[in-house]
């Protein structure tokens, strides 16, 4: 991550990063343009992550740092690549950094990265990464595809993030673990649904409804 | 120049050399500390199935004070010269149940270390899709069990895959494996919701997992007679004492 914030203040010099248009490459993919509720990639571990909120903060983290650094990776290389085997060039930057990430949760937290098992590894097939890599930093310079790749990880995280807090809050009557229920004096029982996938796919359905109205959406 | 099959060569050559060598230096760089947190997920294993690790309880520690681990054979004959943690049950499983390597842990008392409070087994077996394994913790009669603990790789999530949950592991707690000197385990019946208080060999089963279910009978029948002829010695030596 420290060469690739290098990378972003050499970027600065040149062109302001933050500039309206840049800043579009954040703020778009956390409302918009969102990868989850409106591209409706990556549910998968949408669904399978979001039981309790330490595990799904550490799998949008871990999915940051793959879109972003992958992202300008590819930009980097963007110019060198052979066309005719770019996906699997792309595939191998992924893999290599998804490996990375997994091999340093298994190293620092090795709880949580039992919890996660393979779904960091199938980050490597999260239609977000390639996706990312294929439209955007495949053609563009390095800073904004930082961006692009923060921008598309938070707005990611920050589904993932309200998933669990629902499903952590109804199912397990918790958040981070702290049984808040309990600490107020009140008896809770958990909301078995909550605990399962089909809780996810209500919360994901209830998030893009409410978007949706928010954002005036109608259905050409 | 781009298109060409000699720079395509190169190139793919080149990255994979790459992302080969970051690879290969972070596994290398990291391995020394995974091995640290399966070595300390293993003590806790073991330590689980005879007390309750709240947070905080510093494993390694409560481990290294009260647990004592050494290496028996089938017919109850201390092995020198090998480290209980090194024995790895998985490859022991696949050998006769005379040729195995049997790690026995032993939890001794806070207040007198020579006096033996629980004894521990490992147990490695199969359940419906892919190998099952955990520990025994038996009370010093060698006949009451204080408590398992079960893993699974790849049991169905729901149904077979609640072995590693605490309400199923729970309902072993206070069964008998002997009867009189003959080993009898304990089963896991088919179907869910009846009382089996009162029989001392048997568990309610788990709905819609029976054959899981299955594995584990198995797995601590086969594990635990691999143990009979040290237990036994164990017990006259009680008896002696």
């Amino acid at each position: 991550m420290s060469t690739a914030t290098a990378e972003a203040v050499v970027e600065k010099k040149r062109e302001p990063l933050l500039s309206k248009k840049n800043r579009k490459l954040i703020t778009h993919p956390l409302d918009i343009n969102n990868p989850i509720t409106v591209q409706v990639l990556g549910i998968c571990s949408a669904l399978a992550v979001t039981t309790q909120l330490k595990p799904a903060f550490i799998m949008a983290l871990s999915l940051m740092v793959v879109t972003a650094s992958s992202n300008v990776v590819i930009s980097l290389m963007r110019n060198t690549i052979p066309s005719r085997i770019r996906i699997i060039v792309q595939l191998a930057i992924v893999a290599t950094w998804v490996i990375l990430v997994d091999q340093v949760l298994k190293a620092y937290v090795y709880d949580v990265s039992k919890q996660l098992s393979v779904f960091v590894g199938l980050i490597i097939t999260n239609c977000i990464v390639m996706g990312r890599l294929e439209a955007f930093a495949m053609g563009n310079p390095v800073g904004p595809s930082l961006l692009d790749g923060i921008g598309n990880g938070m707005g990611y995280g920050v589904i993932l993030l309200i998933i669990a807090f629902f499903r952590e809050l109804l199912g397990s009557g918790a958040l981070f673990g702290f049984k808040i229920f309990e600490a107020i004096g009140l008896h809770y029982t958990g909301n078995g649904l909550m605990l399962l996938p089909a809780g996810a796919c209500i919360i994901v359905g209830i998030i893009i409804w409410v978007q949706r109205y928010l954002n005036g959406y109608r259905e050409a | 120049m781009r298109q060409s099959n000699l720079y395509i060569l190169l190139y793919a050559a080149g990255i994979t050399i790459v992302c080969g060598g970051l690879l290969a230096l972070a596994s290398e760089g990291l391995k020394e500390r995974q091995q640290a947190n399966i070595e300390l997920e293993r003590k806790a294993n073991i330590l689980s199935t005879v007390m309750n690790i709240e947070d905080g309880v510093n494993v390694a520690e409560v481990y290294n004070k009260r647990v004592k681990s050494y290496v028996v054979d089938f017919n109850g004959n201390m092995v020198d010269g090998v480290d209980a943690a090194s024995v790895n049950v998985e490859a022991e499983y696949k050998k006769a149940p005379e040729k195995r390597l049997l790690p026995v842990y032993e939890f001794r008392s806070e207040s007198n270390p020579d006096k033996l409070e629980f004894i521990v087994v490992p147990v490695h077996g199969f359940g419906l899709w892919d190998k099952i394994w955990g520990y025994v913790a038996l009370q010093a009669d060698l006949n009451t069990v204080q408590g398992v603990i079960f893993q699974h790789k790849g049991e169905t999530p729901g149904l077979g895959a609640r072995i590693a949950s605490e309400d199923i592991q729970n309902r072993y707690r206070g069964k008998k494996v002997f009867e009189g000197n003959e080993l009898v385990s304990v089963v896991m019946m088919k179907g869910e919701g009846f009382d089996y208080s009162d029989d001392p060999h048997k568990v309610d089963g788990m709905s819609g997992a029976t054959l899981t279910g299955k594995g584990v009978n198995n797995m601590l029948k086969d594990y635990l007679s691999c143990y009979v002829n040290y237990f036994n010695k164990l017990k006259q030596q009680q008896a002696g004492v």
